[in-house]
């Protein structure tokens, strides 16, 4: 498993005033060339398990476990192997390009900034290198002299996309990369960022509460509840056949073109507050299938039978096989 | 942004310096007669009529008259050679003040808001403790020390000034290093000076500059208040706070034209600069961030 493009084992992370820690106890890889999904309502800690791969941290966090890129933990890195990592190794795609840029400056600059400084290269070679990234993401040259404030919010994801690109990194973290997109946008940059990653052999980590996109992009997806992750599996049999009460929820609360009208189904309640310690299952307060275990004893990740790669975190997820695929599908 | 500026005067809010259109002419007349002075303080030497320290007693307080336009104080110094030449002082020792209160304020306030922490607080208080002396109470203190001269006056100015500016840098990094590009900068390998130097920094030097540009103004009052208690400059070089005492014995004697005039310029100058600085603080705050 070594060869695994990011390895994060064990992650746990405290955040000061927080009576629970806000991850707890995190096992997510991507592979080389994988696209990996990370879906979860807000504040179940999926961004900041995307962030902790580059050491993004809140401050005040502590943290426990590894996170290890192409074998190195980013975690225990000095300042200087740090750069180097957040130069070549790995890159972060945000959620919102217009605020990620800084708008005093021409994209050619913000392109090639990362690597005439940190890597020293000579600007004739840095810009070249954006022209290149900028024709594969679709937009000329004309782009380099240009000010963020004159491209669409399209355009300033795809030059967000090139900045990914400019240090050929081998992993990259997108964070909710669409989100601030309209729709025949986000089809588009979602689009582009599979081809990239086909293109250029990266490994992609693509944050989102997007079932449907998470589905369409991903081999594999992680479902992650309170700092834990719920289900893990390969996309197309975790979305068929969710094994956790949480996932089928999710699911079920996901419009669909092609499902018969009516309301959504909502999921009652709210998360689990931070104030709050936890013991037992951490969805057991909203799942109808709850029973006495679940609110006393944390349910470990247990191997689905007979389907490889499927991890599921839910006391009951056997007996209810059945229950959660007919209402997840709707068929 | 607005009222990030910790000293405004509002002038630049007046209803009456706004015509129909919108245009202010207040603001246009002050940076025009700012390019007046600046003009005459620069071409000094060359457009005043006489030396400005050529004593002529038998001709003492003159009215203004052919040879003497502004007429003559009461050693029988020519006024308006000593507006002119004066306006070079009065202009250079706040650019000092300015200029070091700014640079040295910058670093401070930059270095307390990026670094936080106990560096923050450390640097935070003991500003703040500058706060505490009033600006020429300082100023006094260090001239009695170091003796009269432009140079003790600038420097004690400049440290007094110090804390607005570096309060005022210290609060826009704060809001400047939560923006998400600079997390972006981080993501992309770049170390915290490079994101602070490099692109916080120029993000927020408009606001300090417009605040400068007011400070400028109040400068040069304290400039003149020193050198009217004759704790400024040198008692021969021309200078319009050192007019101003000269010419109280003129007032005394029913001349007060060699004390009114260098007042006027020193209060429309200080006007000027005021309009002028909150009108650019104004339209960095209006730019669509």
């Amino acid at each position: 498993m070594s060869t695994d493009t990011l390895q994060i084992q064990g992650l746990r992370l405290h955040l000061p005033g927080a009576a629970r820690p806000v991850l707890a106890g995190i096992d997510l890889t991507v592979g080389e060339r994988e696209t990996v999904a990370l879906v979860g309502e807000s504040g179940s800690g999926k961004s900041l398990t995307s962030r902790s791969v580059l050491r993004l941290l809140p401050p005040g966090a502590t943290t426990e476990g590894t996170v290890a890129v192409q074998g190195e933990n980013v975690l225990a890195m000095d300042a200087k192997a740090l750069r180097r990592l957040r130069t070549h190794t790995a890159a972060m795609i945000f959620q919102d390009p217009r605020a990620a840029i800084n708008p005093l400056r021409r994209i050619g600059d913000f392109l090639t900034e990362s690597l005439r400084l940190n890597a020293d290269l000579p600007e004739a070679e840095a810009t070249e290198r954006a022209v290149r990234m900028l024709d594969a993401v679709g937009l000329g040259e004309r782009v380099l002299g240009q000010y963020p404030g004159q491209l669409s919010g399209g355009m300033l994801q795809r030059v967000m996309i090139a900045s990914a690109l400019m240090g050929d990194p081998a992993l990259i973290l997108a964070d909710e990369p669409t989100t601030a997109l309209d729709v025949t946008t986000q089809a588009e940059v979602v689009g582009l960022l599979d081809d990239l990653r086909e293109r250029f052999g990266t490994g992609l980590l693509f944050v989102t509460h997007d079932l449907g996109l998470a589905a369409a992009i991903s081999d594999r997806v992680y479902v992650m509840y309170a700092g834990r992750i719920a289900e893990t599996g390969p996309a197309e049999a975790l979305f068929e056949r969710p094994r956790h009460p949480y996932t089928a929820a999710l699911l079920r609360s996901t419009p669909r073109l092609d499902a018969p009208q009516g309301r959504l189904a909502a999921i009652k309640g709210q998360p689990p507050s931070l104030k709050l310690e936890l013991t037992g299952c951490p969805f057991a307060a909203r799942c109808p299938f709850a029973t006495q275990v679940c609110t006393e004893e944390l349910p470990p990740h247990r191997p689905v039978p007979e389907e490889s790669g499927r991890l599921v975190a839910c006391h009951h997820s056997e007996k209810l096989a059945d229950q959660l695929a007919g209402s997840a599908t709707d068929d | 942004m607005t009222d990030a500026l910790v000293r405004r005067p509002g002038l630049a809010r007046l209803r009456i310096s706004k015509d129909r259109t919108g245009r202010s002419w207040l603001y246009l007349l002050c940076l025009g007669f700012l390019g007046v002075v600046v003009l005459m303080a620069v071409l000094a030497p060359w457009i005043s009529p006489h030396d400005p320290n050529a004593v002529d007693l038998g001709n003492a307080l003159a009215g203004p008259s052919g040879t003497h336009p502004l007429g003559v104080d009461g050693s029988g110094r020519d006024t308006a050679s000593r507006l002119i030449t004066g306006a070079r002082t009065s202009l250079l020792g706040p650019l000092g003040v300015v200029v070091f209160s700014t640079v040295a304020g910058v670093a401070v306030g930059l270095a307390a808001g990026w670094r936080g922490g106990w560096l923050d607080s450390v640097l935070s208080r003991t500003t703040e403790l500058v706060f505490a002396f009033p600006g020429l109470l300082l100023a006094l203190l260090i001239v009695s020390i170091y003796g009269e001269g432009l140079i003790a006056p600038v420097i004690a100015l400049g440290i007094a000034y110090l804390p607005y500016v570096s309060r005022l840098t210290r609060s826009l990094v704060l809001a400047e290093r939560e923006r998400p590009y600079v997390e972006a900068y981080q993501v992309q390998g770049h170390s915290g000076l490079q994101i602070c130097l490099r692109h916080v920094l120029p993000n927020i030097a408009p606001v300090v500059l417009a605040q400068s540009t007011i400070n400028f103004g109040y400068a040069l009052i304290d400039l003149a208040g020193l050198s009217f208690l004759g704790l400024g400059v040198p008692a021969l070089t021309p200078d319009w706070g050192r007019m101003v005492f000269d010419g109280e014995s003129a007032i005394q004697s029913g001349y007060p034209l060699s004390a009114i005039l260098p007042c006027a310029a020193i209060v429309l100058t200080v006007v000027a600069f005021n309009v002028v600085g909150e009108r650019w603080a104004d339209q960095v705050a209006r730019r669509d961030r």
